[in-house]
């Protein structure tokens, strides 16, 4: 197969388009006799990428997250809700030409050991996004597996080697040189770096700027942690229970935050290494699958009344392309700033 | 547009030779089980080999004047009751079971891996229906199942080869579906499926490649459980008919005349024991070997 003619989308035209994305998973019944509960993993998610720009997901686990990443790759079918890649809506697009479309949108796994199959080659690994396009001959597969090799900072030599030849660090390398291979324009990174050691985490955080720079690669990065996220991204959306709560620049959210989960995130940071996060699994769960009235933060806020556990707060404008879902906003807004950790 | 299967072709021609080949040898032989199950097994099937175009005496041939003689120069391990030479029914012996076995698990490796195969890529009904109908067979013992073809088709080599290929097939197929289904749970299928691949492409590139080390150990095995079932059905009459010798025959024989000459059950015993733990330690020693993480180290 011949590269194929791709015209640049319109400057106005948001290079990911997703609209009010939902995805409901239906839970093993408890018993026969009752009907099997559901788990809403996303509720109503809308967000936009521009080309060349990055959006930062945060969220605790279970927030939604991963799922999030799932819906936009197209490996899983949206309950409801549009995901459009330069204006082609995925979901619609017949399988043939979803595979083809395929090329403008690689994903880049948070674990370096499980994302690499053991049995094949680097070469075999890093050559699979091009090989599940068509035909290509061997020599044309090699040099391009080198040329990317490179670009991530491995030798030509390494392509025969098997992955467990390698440390994390060189995996999750191999791993984005996979991703790049068919020179996409969205690259989806699920905790690119949440496996690896710290030290590690900025090196393939400055490949992954650099090669952002370079070819003008957009990311959407997931990750739960904002210092991460920071880094990368031009904007960032944090999620709590499968649904954007506040959404904005990095300056914005770290300056000052209009939603008390992000504060509570950014409270968070210096006493998560301590034991300090707050495990509420059952109750997230439960809050999940009822769809309870209200704010969905209203039970873990300190600053929910009445009106929020009545009324959930619809996403809106707090700022300058700043939104957050919460009546409190302005108040959350006037708060001291938390003391920017690292 | 270029078929999945002619695609596949393309990405062999990426892969050089896996290196894990070069080492393997030189880790095999400093490995003693793999290495004293090999020479077991080797043992076995030169035997079979070495019955094609000699024996010291003919394994067909009833001589009742030499009948029950101990060893000697003449016949090495005596003879039995119909004056036959033990060592040359030994020899013929271990070429039958080695053909039902090979035959057999050959049944069960194709039914088994490819309905495991589909039971993992395809989920739901398909896994379903492929899983109820495996355990319903699994339900009858080989023996049943082989009672039950010789009543259809009159008992034989043949009738004992389809049985304990079927009596194979379950197992293969709940060990395939099993460590396939591990295999699909893992990152690097998602990631095929992220860069397009379909699902048969990620069984023959992915999943296939992860299992076969099990299957090969199961295999092996199997092939142990083969035996002993060859060597079952023959000592009852439904498996090798007479005059083809067969190591369970040859037991069934020596049963009559246990207190007279005990010999003539040990020599078939160790017979069929020397070939089953030669396979159960060659499978053992391929486990550790075909893993690929220990593969560098050492």
């Amino acid at each position: 197969m011949t590269m194929l003619e791709r015209t640049p989308p319109p400057a106005e035209q948001p290079l990911l388009d997703v609209k009010d994305l939902e995805q409901r998973y239906t839970l093993p019944r408890e018993s026969m006799f009752k009907p099997a509960a559901q788990v809403h993993a996303l509720n109503g998610v809308t967000a936009q990428v521009m080309a060349g720009r990055s959006l930062g997901v945060v969220g605790e686990s279970g927030s939604g997250k991963s799922t999030f990443a799932r819906l936009v790759m197209a490996l899983e079918r949206p309950s409801s809700g549009s995901v459009s890649l330069m204006g082609r809506d995925l979901n619609r697009l017949p399988a043939d030409e979803l595979r083809r479309a395929r090329r403008d949108f690689q994903m880049v796994f948070q674990d370096p050991y499980g994302s690499l199959d053991p049995r094949q080659t680097i070469a075999r690994i890093v050559a699979e996004p091009l090989t599940a396009l068509g035909r290509m001959d061997r020599a044309t597969l090699r040099e391009r597996v080198s040329g990317v090799l490179r670009q991530v900072g491995l030798r030509d030599a390494d392509m025969d080697k098997f992955p467990h030849e390698f440390s994390g660090g060189q995996r999750q390398r191999i791993a984005i040189a996979r991703a790049l291979i068919t020179q996409p324009k969205l690259i989806v990174a699920d905790e690119p770096v949440s496996a690896l050691d710290v030290s590690v985490q900025a090196q393939v955080l400055n490949l992954m700027q650099d090669l952002q720079d370079q070819f003008g690669l957009s990311y959407i990065l997931i990750s739960h942690d904002l210092a991460v996220v920071d880094y990368l991204c031009d904007e960032i959306a944090v999620m709590y229970l499968g649904r954007i709560v506040e959404q904005g620049s990095p300056e914005d959210l770290f300056a000052h935050c209009a939603h008390p989960y992000t504060r509570a995130l950014l409270e968070a940071v210096p006493r998560a290494r301590a034991g300090g996060v707050r495990r509420r699994g059952a109750q997230r769960i439960a809050s999940q699958s009822t769809g309870a009235t209200g704010c969905a933060y209203a039970s873990r806020c300190p600053l929910a009344d009445q009106h929020c556990r009545e009324t959930a707060p619809p996403l809106r404008n707090v700022g300058r392309a700043h939104l957050a879902a919460c009546h409190h906003a302005e108040a959350v807004m006037a708060l001291p700033s938390v003391a920017a950790a690292g | 547009m270029s078929t999945p299967l002619s695609a596949s072709v393309d990405v062999e021609a990426v892969t050089a030779r896996p290196r894990l080949a070069t080492g393997f040898w030189r880790r095999a032989l400093r490995h003693r089980s793999f290495v004293i199950g090999g020479a077991l097994s080797l043992m076995v099937l030169f035997a079979a080999l070495l019955s094609l175009v000699w024996t010291p005496w003919s394994a067909y041939e009833i001589d009742v004047t030499a009948k029950l003689r101990p060893p000697s120069a003449t016949h090495w391990l005596g003879t039995d009751v119909l004056g036959r030479d033990i060592v040359s029914l030994l020899l013929v012996g271990a070429r039958s079971t080695i053909m039902v076995g090979v035959i057999a698990v050959s049944i069960g490796l194709t039914f088994g891996v490819c309905l495991g195969l589909i039971a993992a890529a395809r989920k739901g009904w398909t896994e379903e229906i492929i899983m109820r109908m495996s355990d319903f067979t699994f339900a009858f013992p080989a023996v049943l199942s082989a009672i039950m073809l010789a009543a259809v088709a009159g008992p034989g080599m043949v009738t004992s080869i389809v049985a304990i290929g079927i009596f194979q097939i379950p197992t293969l197929v709940r060990l395939t579906r099993g460590s396939a289904n591990a295999i699909w749970a893992r990152e690097f299928v998602l990631a095929a499926r992220a860069s397009g691949k379909g699902g048969f492409r990620i069984t023959i590139e992915h999943v296939l490649p992860n299992v076969l080390p099990i299957l090969i150990v199961q295999a092996t095995i199997q092939f142990a459980l083969a035996i002993l079932a060859e060597a079952a059905l023959s000592y009852l009459g439904l498996g090798t008919q007479p005059p083809q010798p067969s190591w369970g025959r040859m037991l069934n024989d020596a049963q009559t005349l246990l207190f007279q000459s005990p010999m003539l059950a040990v020599y078939p015993g160790a017979a069929i024991a020397i070939a089953v733990l030669g396979l159960n330690l060659l499978g053992d020693g391929l486990r550790d070997l075909l893993d690929p993480r220990l593969a560098r180290e050492r």
